[in-house]
């Protein structure tokens, strides 16, 4: 290994840049905190869940939640580093080791799941695919869409599907395929496409940059399950336990009614509900089974919120991506958002 | 009047006096004085001459059918290009200065470039640029996300470097060659540790490692110059001498980039705009070059297996498109290292780009290399200079001089190219500029026109600027040849 | 050679036995580094759970491709058609907009580079100002311009731009234009195309044995068109004229959607294509036009001075004397150009045209994720392309090659 770490030094500098040598340490964990960051793998900029603004300051519903795995890691939510990626590049970054979680809409397929050595996380935004027009096409079901031509884009589960969809219900269409979102969206504003067609999130995010965002629709249908969660390598339990359990916690606050601005609080009052405590790190030894300090949970509610502040804050009604809490509420409110919990 | 003339051409008066005396110059039909000197056909002179010559020559020929199909076609099509030109440099005026938005004090953003149909102020069918859009957006397709409080250490690199390259190019100035020589050895190191912010985790073993092996060697050499080794291994020892100083100096490099200047360190990811595409473009054109005289050396060689190696190198890289190139690097070359070993997104660009590049370059040069007349070789040779310094001194300055044109237009070519970056994800200038047209808040018909006018115009300045300092260098170089 | 003393250092003094130790350590040191880059890969792929091979090729594709010359060609259907019918589309698909923006970058870069000799001021304005343009504007920005913002200006969907009444119109969709349908007898009319060409290589093989013999001309392009035109047609039309023309069909009745070109009728250029085509011609024509000035001026000016000085009429100096000189010069950088033009048409990834980046190492290769040999089977296409490129110029370049010395 010292044979590689020079090898690598020597080009990072004759280039001029570190080629970081993560020095092969043994658990996905040990290397994160040696290098002192989570490096996070996002999205090339889909507003409400991974997006950077001019000064190069991301946030978004799928950036919290590398904040809260770095919160939970460091006790500090900033100790993140991004990596915008294409749908192309993402896998082969993750499963290569140049980042350490992939959290970019990903949906979960069982081929993802198996074939390419990761394994998904869980799950922190259930959506599925929609279909937007202009409303001038007067189209009021997708059914009626035949012969339509749709835009979209490429590296996605989002080509199969329409694929599947139009295929079943026999009926023809034509398909312009880019390679990055900001094409299709100019594309289908431009009139080349009559529908656009992404994860109905993507939709939502997306359509504040046509021309008239008003005079578009989306129609009715969801026509795939699209499970999005981070995902990491396979092969390294420990690590992959922390991602989830950074999640869980995050859905476990909200069920239990912890906040940002209340666990403060409970964190000094004497008489708490056992759960609660448990979260927090005044019971039990969690946050040790899973590597990290038993305040873990804390610094990521502290820092990060627990899921109902992340949600209201990057794609809830008071954004411009206005997405009602739907499928995405609690069990208990009707929703499937069901976090297994912390005992 | 005729007189006048004739005193203003003293030799018609010579000529008059050449006249044979026994000529009866009183004889009624013979002529005495010269015929007066008529000024030149208008159609040779002034503004119509002028007009003639360079416009209406090519379409005044009606001395048979097909002379005159030919000249009312030319005619027509001068007029419709003219038309053309006319229309198209007007309207492009128009839409960049006459008609546009230039500013909006009420920051109104989007609603500043809107119709009165879309929401706004502006008259319907109003098509121009939206320049405050630009504004909002310049630092971003500048800098990219460069955090604000740090761009004086971008704007610093730019100008040590304009500065330098200035000094190099000005002829006037004194010690160019020292400015040349810091320019390609101490400002790319000033330059990276004034952009990321330096202080990289190299060992200090690494680094004391590598002087100690320098110092080995240079002894080494030492030690051969001295004749205390004999045959052969005398000329290794000269060799191991210089691999020596190489060493030491690439310790050293190590050892700046190790010192901690306390700069923030600024992630290449944050980096963007025409920052990333200078940053490539420079970088590809440095390294490029002796990479591509290596190679060209390499192909013309008498060793087969290197010989082979090269060609298939070079053919290899010019045979596929540079976004494949890109692409590999981006998705590929991670399954190509061991596992834990990461390369910057940035550096797996430039290498990609180098790599294409040097092999165009190693195709200019070998052109040049041709054009050396065997003589030089030979001559070279018959003084008894070894390969590399007759490479250095006779044959690579003659070849290189050749092929100055070919080597600029690659460098506008790579220079150019660095825009596909963009397509693999890196927010070059192009890449910056498109992202900003996604921003919601500024969403307007016109935003994609006035967001492509710009980068083409930086583009242009760059790239016509070189061409321009090439045809300048061909220019003069071509006089030295024949003086 | 070295038969006196045969001591280690004469041996390494000898460049022979240096070169060849060189030379080894060069191959040792590549095998090394191609064996660790193959041990890497191997060992990363089988972390990811990868095999290697190219068993996917006979899958079959779950996506719809944009209708393309290669997708009309190899009749794609979803859920059929295998992902080695995607390679082919995708190579057919880059080599049809490579061969298209060949024609055009050469009619254009020709008229520009000799617009830039001519006596005209306006068109020497004119084509100065269009090649400083378009050679110093990275090609991706005009891909870009073409697509995004022409696009904009062209009539919606529901609206068309009639070229040519009922037979040919533009809109947003695309370039609509009437397809042939082949019936059974059509091939006759082919076959009777290209013997019509053949009689005319031998007719005018005559034709100049002819004039070697006697010195009279004959009117060559006239009996060579007839010949071409005539045959032919007449061949189609006694045949019962077996080919027929599907015009495009629009409707502006109907349901919104389905109001504008019908599909099915006609035959459809995806904007896409045009938008490739036009920037890869317009960028490559610039460079073309440099090329044939350069070759014109590089004939010498006396070659044209001796002819009329023989007395050969100026068309005749310009076909037998000026342009077999330039061409010399004109056409290995042109081929090199024709080469570029065809690899620069991999940017039509950027706006979805599916060549053969964009449908087979894109799309193809996010759903199958085999990057080792898809990008392998990618780069062969190119390689293989400029590999033909190459010998084409080798063959021609000792063709024409003057002998000196």
């Amino acid at each position: 290994m010292k044979k590689l770490s020079f090898l690598s030094a020597l080009c990072g500098a004759a280039m001029g840049f570190g080629a970081v040598a993560s020095a092969n340490a043994a658990t996905t964990l040990e290397a994160v905190k040696a290098k002192g960051f989570v490096q996070c793998g996002v999205s090339q900029g889909l507003p409400g869940f991974s997006n950077a603004d001019d000064s190069g300051k991301w946030t978004g519903l799928d950036v919290d939640l590398c904040r809260a795995v770095a919160a939970a890691v460091f006790g500090d939510a900033e100790k993140v580093k991004y990596s915008p990626l294409s749908a192309k590049q993402r896998f082969t970054a993750l499963s290569s080791g140049e980042i350490d979680i992939l959290s970019r809409n990903t949906t979960w397929t069982m081929t993802r799941d198996t074939q390419l050595g990761l394994n998904f996380a869980g799950v922190n935004y259930y959506d599925g695919q929609g279909m937007m027009v202009p409303i001038a096409l007067g189209v009021k079901s997708a059914t009626e869409l035949d012969g339509a031509n749709i835009c979209t884009n490429t590296g996605t589960t989002t080509e199969l599907n329409i694929t599947d969809y139009f295929r079943t219900n026999g009926m023809s269409f034509n398909l312009v395929a880019f390679e990055k979102a900001d094409e299709v969206v100019a594309a289908y504003d431009a009139g080349r496409c009559d529908v656009y067609t992404t994860d109905r999130s993507g939709l939502a995010a997306q359509r504040g940059k046509l021309t008239q965002p008003d005079s578009h629709v989306v129609l009715p249908e969801i026509i795939s399950k699209e499970p999005l969660g981070p995902v990491v390598r396979q092969g390294d339990d420990q690590w992959f336990n922390i991602v989830r359990w950074s999640l869980n916690a995050m859905i476990n606050a909200e069920e239990l009614g912890i906040s940002s601005s209340n666990v403060n609080m409970k964190k000094f009052q004497s008489k708490l509900a056992p759960s609660v405590a448990r979260l927090i790190g005044k019971e039990g030894k969690f946050g040790e089974e899973l590597g990290l300090s038993n305040d873990w949970a804390y610094n990521i509610i502290m820092q990060v919120g627990n899921y109902a502040e992340s949600y209201e804050k990057h794609v809830g009604l008071n954004t411009p991506l206005k997405l009602a809490r739907g499928v995405n509420s609690l069990w208990s409110n009707g929703g499937i958002l069901y976090a297994a919990p912390i005992r | 009047m005729t007189r006048k003339v004739i005193k203003a051409a003293p030799k018609k008066t010579t000529m008059k006096k050449a006249i044979p005396s026994d000529i009866d110059t009183q004889a009624g039909y013979v002529r005495i004085e010269d015929a007066p000197l008529l000024p030149p056909p208008p159609s040779e002179v002034g503004v119509t001459g002028w007009l003639y010559k360079n416009i209406f020559a090519s379409m005044s020929d009606f001395g048979s059918v097909s002379a005159t199909l030919k000249s009312v076609f030319v005619a027509a099509s001068t007029l419709f290009i003219l038309y053309f030109l006319i229309t198209q440099i007007s309207g492009l005026l128009d839409f960049a200065i006459f008609s546009a938005v230039w500013s909006d004090p009420e920051g109104l953003k989007r609603q500043a470039c809107w119709t009165v149909e879309q929401g706004g102020a502006l008259p319907n069918g109003w098509h121009a640029a939206c320049w405050p859009f630009i504004e909002a957006k310049a630092k971003f397709i500048f800098y990219g996300a460069y955090p604000s409080d740090d761009l004086w250490r971008v704007n610093l690199t730019y100008a040590l470097g304009g500065f330098m390259l200035a000094w190099v190019m000005i002829e006037r100035l004194p010690y160019r060659k020292i400015v040349g020589i810091l320019l390609l050895t101490v400002y790319p190191v000033m330059a990276t540790v004034l952009l990321t912010g330096g202080a990289f985790s190299i060992s200090t073993g690494t680094i004391g490692g590598a002087t100690i092996l320098g110092l080995a060697l240079i002894t080494i050499g030492r030690l051969g110059k001295a004749g205390y080794v004999s045959g052969a291994f005398g000329d290794l020892a000269l060799v191991a001498g210089v691999c020596g100083w190489l060493v030491i100096l690439f310790a050293a490099v190590l050892a700046v980039f190790a010192i901690d200047f306390d700069l923030e360190a600024i992630d290449t990811r944050d980096w963007g705009g025409l920052l990333i595409t200078l940053v490539v473009a420079i970088t590809g054109i440095v390294a490029s070059l002796p990479l591509g005289i290596l190679l060209a050396l390499g192909r013309r060689s008498e060793m087969p297996v290197a010989r082979f190696l090269c060609t298939v190198f070079i053919e290899f890289w010019r045979g596929v498109p540079l976004i494949t190139v890109l692409f590999m690097a981006s998705v590929m070359l991670p399954l190509f290292m061991p596992e834990g070993v990461n390369f910057d997104m940035l550096l797996r660009a430039l290498i990609g780009v180098t790599l294409f590049s040097a092999a165009y370059m190693a195709e200019v040069v070998r052109g040049g290399l041709q054009a050396i007349d065997k003589g030089q070789y030979e001559g070279a040779d018959a003084v008894g200079l070894s390969y590399w310094q007759s490479m250095r001194l006779i044959i690579l300055p003659q070849a290189l001089t050749h092929v100055i044109p070919g080597i600029v237009n690659t460098f506008i070519g790579l220079f150019k190219d660095t825009a596909l970056v963009s397509i693999v994800g890196i927010f070059d200038l192009l890449g910056a500029a498109q992202s900003t047209l996604a921003d919601a808040a500024w969403s307007t018909p016109v935003q994609g026109l006035t967001g492509y006018l710009v980068v083409a115009v930086i583009f242009f300045v760059f790239c016509f600027g070189m061409s321009r300092y090439s045809m300048f260098m061909e220019r003069k170089l071509n006089r030295s040849h024949k003086s | 050679m070295f038969g006196r003393d045969r001591s280690l250092t004469s041996l390494l003094n000898d460049t022979f036995i240096r070169g060849i130790l060189f030379q080894a350590l060069i191959a040792i040191g590549l095998f090394l580094s191609i064996n660790w880059l193959a041990d890497n890969t191997l060992s990363n792929l089988a972390n990811q759970g990868k095999t290697l091979g190219f068993d996917f090729l006979t899958r079959t594709a779950g996506f719809q491709i944009s209708p393309t010359l290669g997708t009309w060609m190899l009749d794609y259907k979803v859920g059929k058609s295998t992902y080695t019918d995607v390679y082919l589309i995708g190579i057919i698909n880059t080599f049809i907009v490579a061969l298209l923006g060949i024609l055009a970058a050469t009619v254009i870069g020709f008229t520009v580079g000799i617009m830039r000799l001519s006596d005209n001021l306006v068109f020497r304005w004119f084509s100065s100002f269009y090649v400083e343009v378009v050679r110093n504007v990275p090609l991706l920005l005009q891909l870009f311009f073409w697509y995004f913002a022409v696009l904009r200006a062209m009539p919606s969907k529901r609206e068309k731009l009639e070229l040519v009444e009922g037979v040919a119109g533009l809109n947003i969709t695309g370039l609509y234009l009437p397809a042939p349908i082949v019936s059974d007898g059509f091939i006759y009319s082919f076959l009777s195309l290209i013997g019509a060409i053949a009689i005319t290589f031998l007719v005018r093989r005559y034709a100049l044995r002819r004039q070697a013999e006697t010195g009279q001309i004959l009117p060559m392009f006239w009996i060579g068109l007839g010949i071409i035109i005539i045959l032919p047609v007449l061949v189609h039309y006694l045949n019962g004229s077996p080919l027929d023309w599907s015009l495009p069909e629009f409707k502006d009745t109907g349901p919104k959607l389905r109001q504008g070109y019908q599909s099915g009728a006609g035959m459809v250029l995806v904007p896409e294509m045009l938008a490739v085509w036009l920037a890869l011609s317009l960028y490559t024509a610039a460079f073309i036009a440099e090329i044939v000035r350069a070759g014109i001026l590089a004939v010498n000016r006396g070659q044209t001075e001796a002819a009329y000085a023989l007395g050969v009429r100026p068309n005749v100096t310009l076909r037998l004397v000026v342009i077999p000189q330039a061409m010399r010069v004109i056409i290995p950088p042109l081929t090199s150009q024709y080469l570029n033009l065809t690899k620069n048409s991999s940017l039509a990834v950027a706006i979805a045209y599916p060549e053969l980046v964009s449908v087979f190492a894109g799309t193809a290769l996010n759903q199958v994720g085999k990057e080792v040999e898809m990008i392998f089977m990618m780069m062969m296409v190119y390689l293989t392309f400029s590999l033909m490129t190459a010998a084409f110029m080798n063959w021609f370049n000792s063709r024409v090659k003057l002998v000196e010395r």
